[in-house]
């Protein structure tokens, strides 16, 4: 603790802070451009100019940087001093020498950190006479676009995609005024985080192509908080939208999962909402096979028809959709009807990850935890492809030892610089299994590449070495052993030990090795934390909704016991094989999809379509993979009829005579918990559709929102009257209380007075500069702890010969993102995978095909050689390129 | 005057390289046998530090002091860390300067000699030296002298039975001013972009590659042999005030007779001007900078200042690399002024705001001015960022050093700057401006 002063007001403040982040904090309005609460300090803007003073006796003082100031006892300072704001006006009208003042034509306008700070110094009066220097600008691929000109050489673009992310496409190049902030030449940046430099740059050099395609100012846009649907970590976005178009995802704050950052996929993936090919009216697929639009009042007379005759129904539910829109649909077709439209092997591995969560209920790491782990062991997961944003926290992770390093030589853990350059390339130790060469072994140490056994193997010895009570597997070779022992006594040695596990190999023996090494940790180190990923954004919830699988609902239709398939925001062919789908669906007398994308199953399966709202245009409730169960909002209202695939679910019912009676989420958050206890935590995982802020609602558009009348002068010049929310405490206007004291979790954009841009105005609403939301983080942990339960069985499952595993990419994989234009383009072409020796006994050149059979599934693909996989092993690329319904790993007969 | 030839005594004529043959048997590599057999590794550094060397590549630190700064690990060998290194700046590119040059063309076996005493007093391994790109001459002479030493047994393991250790590599610098910065030198010598680091940590805590460093330039290395065999109280004596030793002087500019020279430290600058012959072409003195590019003006009324590092400080000016840079009275200031900011404006390395941003406005203000399209304003213009790039107000260094001579130039030829604005000249609004005057 340090006794400062800033301004004559006196506090007790952290010493191990800079003067900056103390001050905002405290909610002082000091400017900066180089200082990012994740990147830290370097000094090189010199924006932050303020007055120091030695002691009381010193009336002199002198001006320094504060976020190169350590806030050390007795410290005393002026924001509010001559020099040092004719300082900071000064700084601002050197950037200006260069800037070309196009903020009218900018993306960044009115967002834009510059505008603020330049505002904020109040430099308004340019004396600079000379030309300005000007730079040629990249095509940066479809995610982002290159504006240089606009460029203050703050250094955060290459500190954050360079030092953060660890990426090595972005440089600083040239020098003095004509510094260059780019590629060595055009293309797309080659790190999956490569988004986020959207938001960490203070003005419009690095924009959203996505959203520049449709552009509108953030005071226009309609934003809700979001929860991100592409994979299972549950980031939270802030998506903004302008008359029912999603124009763009941007990152919302959450101090213990994203933070600042989302991945690319997240951000640019969202493209799917504003497809044309969407089905946007109820269809019914005609004798010629062709799906054909119905009015409303058809439709229910058709569907009446269809309920009337059935001879059974059983629910498809899915882990993409909300716990609301999956409970819906298990109403709907009885409890002992709904399956959780997960495949066998998925939910296996994904109820092995929930068991693995309860065992460890107090261990689970956060995202923004997994950050502070010290030592890591990740198996069989390649999370860059399956959970991106933790391989960014990962990457943070390795760091602590350069903060130890730091420590040791008494510098503070905010001197970016120093720290970097005194930890080098002393990482922390971060281990991985995985089945091939992945994009985080650059940090890893001696990455093992195995068969999803040999992973599965691995963990177990591990556990095994650090507990002989935890069974032991085979005899290793000595290389293995030496190995795992040296990977024991290092997880063993470390303050906060991480394992990392997953579900994305299929297997679940990985995950219950990840569980035996777990509660070996854990029997001597308290810190010790567990991080399991899965599949889907409701992948946990799903399996906590304790319903069988999909195999049921196939069985179901294949001996009768049901002729009507009923699906919600799933598609079958990502689920099973192509001939079995193929077969139940041509057995199956109705197949009634509810859905938002003309996926397979729509387009060829599905008898009746009900056109559901996709997250954007829905409410509803996802769990995490720490079980965390986070609400995500409605952003805007579809065009009738398309509605929430609960109010499908919940209209059918009342087809078939059962109206559940919902008015609103309230009332099916109440079922869910009255049936599920154990999801009673749902509840409070934002506040109910009635809750109030002194009377009034929370806005989903900032209060500048503009034109809001103007919009529908054409019709009528009067202001019509924004919608009314059934479902949330969101108005569908800037209007309600925004500010302080509203519940995090309600925050649908960041803005406070002064400060306009994402990353710098949520400053305002945390408890510290890029600490904890006040009032708390969003969202509930649902798993409680589990019984103690005994070590797994080391027990793997081996197939002898040539095997077929999986192979993500995080473009492609991800079916709702692949429908988005940005990342189709980034998708990559797709090939088989094996080693040189495979492609040898294979006796395929590299580049020519292979035709493989999977699960009675025939794929051709060009072959290519990837080193790094283990012998008689095939890297199948899933779920892209029709290859998504394959069951893997399982033994393959390459012919 | 005589000069005091210490540094430069085996300087041939000729400037043939003194190979290794002819460096020991003009006593060099003595002073190492006397280091190494008569003083323990941290006995070395009191010497240098009771000796008063103090660093002569412009900030006049003394060497003693910074090497007492080095981690010690004899009583803790295990917390030994990979690597210890001495890095020798040897990246001369001071407007003005080429002292170090001299020696490392003439006699690179001096400097071997240097470094390898001082590595020893340190306690470092390993060494580098940090060399101008554009010297390929001194590049080539100091290779070879590395390989002789070596082949002789003054580099590599076990050197002359002492049980220490060291390597000597060369690195040959991309080129830019801002590598002369000790601590830009570092990001260089690590393969990353010459940006200098903030202070504290100093090198000494996290240097080269995150281990103990310190760096010296040639010069302050070379008088490292020859305190250590002749003493302290020889070298004390050598200097004519508080200052001890010698130091080479060199002179470039409206001098008669350009070069370099070796005098005692705290030698009048009216002497060491004679000794250049003067101002040449029977002109005036308009004013010098006596120690580079980036250190401000001395005038006629400073002819008898003592050349060293306090008695250049008394005279509002530094020491600096003690080569000055010397104007006669046809000079037009705004000229001289203009080519620096010019130099230095191009030599930021585009860190930090002031720096980046302000120097090119002054450069652009100084054309305008030489140019006859200054306005009412400039000169309180060029006032201020005179005080909003000084020290402490800017990341390192580099633009305080140019804001040196402009500020002196500001305060001695302040109505000579201010008689190029013309009379009837306005203030233009910027449209006007960027149509007039498109720089």
């Amino acid at each position: 603790m340090a006794h400062i002063t800033i301004d004559g007001r006196e506090y007790d403040v952290d010493d191990t802070e800079n003067l900056l982040a103390v001050a905002l904090s405290k909610g002082f309005d000091l400017p900066y451009f180089c200082w990012h609460p994740e990147l830290h300090s370097v000094g090189a803007c010199r924006q932050c100019a303020v007055k120091s003073y030695r002691n009381d006796e010193d009336e002199k003082g002198m001006v320094v940087m504060a976020c190169m100031t350590p806030c050390s006892d007795g410290g005393r300072f002026e924001i509010d001093d001559e020099e040092a704001a004719e300082m900071r006006a000064q700084v601002i009208e050197w950037l200006m020498t260069n800037h070309p003042h196009d903020c009218p034509v900018c993306e960044e306008g009115g967002e834009c950190h510059l505008q603020d700070m330049t505002l904020m110094t109040g430099h308004t009066q340019r004396r600079y006479r000379g030309a300005k220097r000007t730079h040629t600008n990249q095509d940066l691929g479809p995610f982002i676009n290159h504006e240089m000109n606009r460029c203050i050489a703050c250094y955060r673009c290459v500190r954050y995609y360079r030092d953060y992310a660890d990426g090595d496409d972005l440089r600083a190049l040239g020098s003095h005024n004509n510094v260059y902030f780019g590629r060595e030449r055009d293309g797309a940046f080659d790190n999956e985080f490569s988004g986020n430099l959207v938001e960490v740059c203070p003005t419009g050099v690095f924009t959203d192509k996505t959203l520049g395609a449709h552009y509108n100012r953030k005071w226009d846009m309609q934003n809700a908080p979001g929860i991100c649907t592409h994979c299972s970590l549950g980031c939270n976005t802030s998506p903004g939208s302008r008359q029912g178009v999603l124009k763009r995802i941007q990152n919302r704050f959450h101090g213990e999962i994203n933070h600042y950052f989302l991945c690319d996929r997240g951000r640019f993936g969202a493209g799917f909402v504003n497809r044309d090919d969407r089905p946007r009216q109820p269809l019914v697929r005609n004798a010629d096979g062709v799906l054909e639009p119905r009015d409303m009042d058809a439709m229910r007379a058709t569907m009446e028809e269809v309920l009337a005759a059935t001879t059974g129904m059983i629910g498809v539910g899915s882990p993409r959709a909300s716990l609301e829109d999956n409970y819906a649909l298990r109403n709907l077709v009885g409890a002992d009807f709904f399956t959780t439209g997960m495949s066998a092997h998925d939910q296996a591995a994904s109820l092995a990850g929930k068991a693995a969560l309860e065992a460890h209920a107090e261990r689970i790491a956060t995202l923004r935890e997994v950050e502070s782990c010290d030592a890591v062991l990740v198996l069989g997961e390649d999370v860059t492809q399956t959970a991106p944003r933790v391989a960014l926290s990962l990457r943070q992770a390795r760091r602590n030892r350069h903060l130890e390093l730091a420590a040791q030589n008494k510098i503070p853990k905010w001197h970016a610089r120093a720290v970097r350059d005194i930890g080098q390339y002393n990482n922390s130790p971060i281990f991985s299994a995985t089945t091939q060469a992945t994009r985080l072994d650059d940090i890893v140490i001696e990455p093992q590449r195995l068969r999803p056994d040999g992973i599965a193997e691995l963990g177990f010895a591990i556990a095994h070495a650090l507990d002989n009570t935890a069974p032991a597997v085979k005899q290793l070779d000595d290389d293995t052993q030496a190995l795992v022992d040296s990977i024991a006594a290092t997880l063993k040695g470390a303050k906060k030990p991480l394992i990392v596990a997953g579900t994305s190999l299929g297997d679940p023996a990985i995950v219950h090795a990840a569980n035996n090494a777990m509660k070996a940790l854990a029997a001597a180190n308290a810190e010790a934390r567990l991080f399991v990923t899965f599949a889907e954004a409701n992948s946990l919830g799903l399996a906590m909704m304790d319903a069988p699988d999909i195999e049921q609902a196939f069985t179901a239709i294949e001996n009768g016991t049901a002729d009507t398939l009923v699906v919600m925001q799933n598609c079958l062919y990502e689920r099973a094989p192509k001939a079995r789908v193929d077969a139940v669906v041509k057995k199956a007398k109705n197949v009634i999809v509810m859905d938002h994308s003309l996926n397979r199953t729509v387009g060829e399966a599905a008898t009746h379509v009900l056109p559901a709202g996709s997250f954007a245009e829905a409410d509803g409730t996802l769990v995490n993979n720490e079980g965390r169960a986070q609400r995500f909002f409605q952003v805007f209202i579809p065009d009738a009829p398309m509605q929430e695939g609960w109010r499908w679910a919940a209209d059918l019912a009342d087809v078939a005579g059962r109206d559940p009676e919902w008015a609103g989420m309230d009332d099916i958050i109440d079922a869910i918990v009255a049936d599920y206890p154990a999801l009673a935590g749902i509840k409070d995982a934002a506040p109910s559709q009635s809750f109030r802020k002194f009377g009034m609602r929370f806005p989903r558009s900032p209060h500048r929102y503009a034109a809001r009348t103007a919009l529908y002068a054409n019709v009528n010049v009067r202001e019509r009257r924004p919608t009314v929310d059934a479902d949330s405490p969101l108005s569908y206007s800037m209007e309600g209380y925004y500010g302080e004291g509203q519940p995090p979790s309600t925050l649908a954009f960041a803005w406070s007075p002064g400060w306009d841009s994402n990353q710098a105005a949520i400053t305002r609403f945390q408890d510290e500069v890029g600490g904890h939301l006040k009032g708390g983080d969003p969202g509930t942990r649902l798993i409680t702890p589990g019984t103690d339960t005994a070590f797994a069985p080391a027990d793997v499952t081996r197939v002898d010969g040539w095997q077929a595993v999986p192979m993500y990419h995080i473009f492609g994989s991800e079916s709702q993102s692949a429908r988005a234009e940005a990342i189709a383009e980034r998708m990559p072409e797709p090939v088989f995978r094996v080693n040189a020796e495979g492609a040898k006994t294979l006796g395929i050149t590299p580049g020519n095909d292979l035709s493989l059979t999977i699960d009675g599934e025939t794929h051709a693909f060009p072959l290519d050689v990837d080193p790094s996989l283990p012998d008689q092993t095939i890297a199948v690329p899933v779920g892209m390129h029709g290859v998504c319904g394959v069951r893997l790993p399982v033994g393959v007969e390459p012919k | 005057m005589e000069q005091t030839k210490v540094l430069t005594q085996r300087i041939r004529d000729d400037r043939a390289p003194v190979w290794i043959d002819d460096y020991i048997n003009e006593g060099g590599y003595e002073a190492l046998n006397k280091a190494l057999s008569d003083y323990g590794p941290t006995e070395v550094g009191p010497l240098i530090k009771e000796a008063g060397l103090r660093g002569r590549g412009g900030a006049g630190f003394p060497t003693g002091v910074k090497w007492s700064f080095m981690p010690r690990f004899e009583d803790r060998p295990d917390e030994r860390p990979k690597h210890v290194y001495l890095v020798v700046n040897a990246d001369e590119m001071e407007p003005g300067t080429f002292k170090d040059r001299m020696i490392m063309e003439g006699d690179p076996h001096q400097l071997i000699e240097g470094m390898i005493i001082a590595a020893y007093a340190i306690g470092a391994d390993m060494a580098y030296v940090f060399i101008r790109g554009e010297y390929v001459e001194c590049q080539k002479n100091l290779q070879r002298a590395i390989d002789e030493a070596h082949a002789k047994g003054y580099l590599g393991d076990d050197i002359l039975g002492s049980g220490f250790n060291l390597k000597i590599y060369l690195h040959m610098s991309a080129g830019r001013y801002i590598c002369g910065e000790e601590s830009a030198l570092l990001s260089a010598l690590e393969g990353r972009r010459a940006v200098p680091r903030h202070k504290p940590p100093f090198p000494a805590a996290s240097g080269l590659f995150g281990q103990p460093t310190t760096v010296n330039n040639v010069e302050t290395i070379c008088n490292v042999p020859h305190i250590v065999k002749n003493g302290v109280e020889w070298y004390k004596s050598l200097g004519h005030n508080k200052d001890g030793g010698t130091k080479i002087f060199g002179a470039s500019g409206h001098v008669a007779k350009p070069g370099l020279a070796e005098f005692g430290l705290g030698v009048k600058l009216g002497d060491v001007l004679e000794h250049f012959g003067g101002i040449r072409n029977g002109r005036k003195l308009k004013g010098l900078l006596p120690g580079g590019g980036s250190t401000p003006f001395l005038t006629p009324e400073h002819l008898d200042t003592p050349m060293d590092y306090d008695g250049v400080g008394a005279a509002g000016s530094r020491l600096g690399t003690a080569t000055m840079i010397v104007f006669d009275d046809q000079t037009p200031i705004v000229g001289v002024l203009k080519n620096l900011e010019h130099f230095y404006a191009q030599e930021s390395c585009g860190w930090c705001t002031p720096c980046r941003d302000g120097l090119p406005w002054v450069e652009k203000m100084l054309i305008g001015l030489e140019e006859g399209r200054g306005q009412p304003g400039d000169i309180e213009l060029l006032d201020l960022h005179v005080k909003l790039l000084g020290p402490g107000k800017t990341f390192c260094a580099h633009a305080p050093g140019a804001m040196g001579p402009l500020e002196a130039g500001l305060k001695y030829y302040r109505d000579e700057l201010s008689a190029l604005i013309p009379d009837d000249a306005t203030t233009l609004s910027l449209t006007q401006a960027a149509n007039a005057n498109p720089l």
